[in-house]
């Protein structure tokens, strides 16, 4: 029972256990849920979901499970082409179907209204373009587009009663595959966070020398620990200016998030590539500059570097001399990146751009082969990637 | 068997009422998270008054180990009375005092075992509980005594995201994640709270609530229990519903706002905001 439920959820990429799985089908043995769909949503949902970032995800399965659409799974994530929309529709739909379609102003006019309601929708997700259009690529889901499936649409448009409760996917924002926001970054980068004692044994554990103490039946035993701090140390390089605007906002979130976290954060701007000098202050870019070299000298290698640029310019910036766009450079910004990550071997490089774009790219690729493949897109798994690549 | 149903001062989603009812019939933990102040340490109270049942609260802070919730040994009272000569000394067992989770399983109805904030903890703490929440026993070393459950306790286990808990943990407990109420839910919650509450003021006071809510960059937005505490200074000061529409631009920031924004840097863009509105209103 539920046993293709079960292999539903773990293709879709939820870490659902076979403990979880027995749990739920106990509960149903004992009478927990009673007799409707929404109650067996909410079980479900309790017993094999355990990390808020992928409630949505769960809604979405449970969403395909209960329309018995098993072929929309693989283009959960990809938005589909129109006219390959097109084709499939019109090999689905009987005679009387086409018929019904053409009584409602024909394909067109139908396409236009499903399309309106996509806008609608993202309205109200921000950006959920991609739900529609991967339940658009069945005919027999409720958001397809035969005559009946635009209908129902429609009307669970007015009258928000009539979408089911994973339908509306509340926990869209909590996603861990969306762009960052402050808070679930703040979650990520908690990882960072090593609460590890390092250093020399120069604090008196009172609390477990009066235990040893007294335990020893009285003879003193001294015990000393050493002091308790985060031992993350972070040099963080952001790319400011030019192409990363559109990112600055992100890059700035990211930034304030970091900033609570550490105990050590360093952060230098660059512009489109790291060069022989960095700036602390970017209102005082031109006059207060510090030389690269001094910036490894001064920070020691025990320092994880984080770079977050879009790393989109024109080749010439990275490999050639003097290919910088703001000035003469004598050497190329291949070999700055190279003598930044010899002093730091911990290093990541966040990116912007969606993954999907990075191949088409060519300084996205550069760079990425700078990194020795280092690359995270900056999104709360891509943080959470890099995070791990920089333990 | 006892279904859990919200309460006269607790309003339950059908979620969450779901979520309990399935941690009480198979007696097993129920993890509860989300934003601060939506009621999660407020749940266990309500469960355990509406079923009846004994509370246990057991609250975690950064220095608590796992073991101080099931026992202590208090060495340092054994060697002072072994130094006076009391003759307590002799039962190592007098000076095992017991933890939270010790009283919670020696209850002698079914008990409610509250953890509060377990995310405070250790990276290790839930990793070093899994087998007493599993099996509901633990060993005491001192006195080779076996302490087992005489019920299973309902435990109800709350977390502020700020650690990522172990999986084998998160297997063994149902979860639930409280979302913010949305309009509705919200009200219903004020009306347990403030029964005599006028409808109006009601009105006006949760749309000035959810626009508050919607400035963007706020760093803490009110939540709940801010709401609660803000309709009662309101209440307190008699303030007429009209004052809190904001059609009129000049009266813009709600009245009492210190009790919604907690952080003087969102009160200091909250006050710019409503300015630079009234500048281009004029």
């Amino acid at each position: 029972m539920l046993i293709p439920f079960f292999f539903l959820l773990r293709d879709g990429g939820l870490k659902t256990s076979i403990t979880e799985l027995l749990t739920l089908l106990e509960a149903l043995q004992k009478g927990v849920p009673g007799q409707s769909v929404d109650d067996f949503y909410y079980l479900a949902r309790a017993t094999l979901v355990k990390d808020e970032a992928q409630l949505d995800r769960f809604d979405r399965l449970f969403g395909v499970y209960f329309k018995g659409i098993d072929d929309a799974l693989g283009d959960l994530f990809e938005d589909v082409p129109e006219d390959w929309l097109k084709r499939q529709a019109e090999l689905h739909l009987t005679e009387d179907e086409k018929a019904a379609i053409e009584a409602l102003g024909g394909f067109e006019e139908l396409m236009k209204a499903l399309a309106e309601r996509l806008e609608e929708q993202e309205d109200r997700h921000e950006g959920g373009n991609k739900w529609i259009g991967t339940a658009g690529t069945s005919p027999f889901g409720a958001y397809g587009f035969n005559p009946e499936g635009v209908r129902i649409g429609q009307q669970s448009g007015r009258n928000r009663r009539a979408v089911k409760v994973w339908d509306r996917r509340e926990y869209r924002n909590l996603d861990d595959s969306v762009e960052l926001g402050t808070r679930n970054i703040k979650v990520a980068l908690r990882r960072l966070r090593k609460f590890a004692r390092e250093g020399a044994l120069d604090q008196l554990d009172l609390e477990d020398t009066i235990d040893k103490t007294a335990r020893n039946a009285g003879l003193l035993d001294i015990r000393m620990v050493p002091e308790r701090h985060n031992a993350v140390k972070v040099l963080l390089c952001l790319d400011i200016g030019g192409s990363m605007d559109d990112h600055v906002r992100v890059c700035e979130e990211l930034f304030s998030a970091a900033r609570s976290e550490f105990k050590h954060l360093e952060y230098f701007y660059f512009h489109n590539f790291v060069y022989e000098s960095l700036w602390k202050d970017n209102r005082r870019r031109h006059s207060e500059r510090m030389p690269t070299l001094d910036v490894t000298h001064k920070y020691a290698s025990d320092y994880k570097l984080v770079f977050v640029g879009d790393a989109t310019m024109s080749p010439y910036e990275i490999v050639y001399p003097g290919g910088s766009v703001e000035h003469w450079n004598e050497e190329p910004g291949a070999v700055w990146v190279k003598r930044l990550l010899d002093t730091y071997p911990k290093a990541i490089w966040l990116n912007p751009e969606p993954r999907e774009r990075w191949d088409y790219t060519p300084s996205i690729k550069i760079t990425r082969e700078l990194m020795d493949d280092r690359m995270y897109p900056l999104t709360i798994a891509g943080l959470d990637e890099g995070i791990r690549a920089l333990h | 068997m006892q279904r859990f149903s919200g309460s006269s001062s607790y309003i339950a989603t059908d979620d969450l009422k779901m979520a309990v009812d399935a941690a009480v019939t198979l007696e097993r933990p129920i993890l509860v998270k989300g934003e601060p102040g939506t009621g999660k340490t407020q749940l266990a109270i309500e469960v355990a008054r509406s079923l009846d049942r004994p509370l246990f609260e057991w609250h975690i802070k950064s220095t608590t180990k796992a073991q101080q919730g099931l026992y202590e040994y208090d060495a340092v009272a054994r060697l002072r009375d072994s130094q006076l000569g009391d003759d307590r000394v002799h039962d190592i067992a007098n000076y095992i005092v017991r933890g939270k989770v010790w009283d919670a399983f020696d209850s002698e109805t079914q008990p409610v075992l509250l953890i509060d904030e377990i995310d405070k903890a250790d990276i290790e703490f839930p990793n070093d509980l899994l087998r007493e929440l599993d099996r509901m026993e633990f060993f005491v070393y001192e006195t080779q005594e076996l302490v087992k459950a005489r019920h299973r306790p309902i435990i109800v286990i709350t977390s502020n995201n700020e650690k990522e808990l172990p999986d084998a943990f998160l297997r063994r407990c149902f979860f639930h994640y409280i979302k913010f109420p949305d309009k509705e839910t919200m009200a219903d919650i004020v009306n347990v709270h403030f029964p005599g509450l006028k409808k109006a003021l009601l009105t006006e006071a949760l749309n000035a609530f959810y626009r508050v809510r919607d400035v963007a960059g706020l760093k803490k937005k009110p939540s709940t229990s801010e709401l609660l505490d803000w309709i009662k200074l309101l209440l307190a000061e008699d303030i007429p519903p009209e004052v809190l529409r904001s059609d009129d631009k000049r009266s813009a920031i709600p009245p009492l706002y210190g009790a919604l924004l907690k952080n003087e840097q969102d009160v200091h863009l909250f006050e710019r905001l409503v300015f630079l509105d009234r500048r281009a209103g004029q």
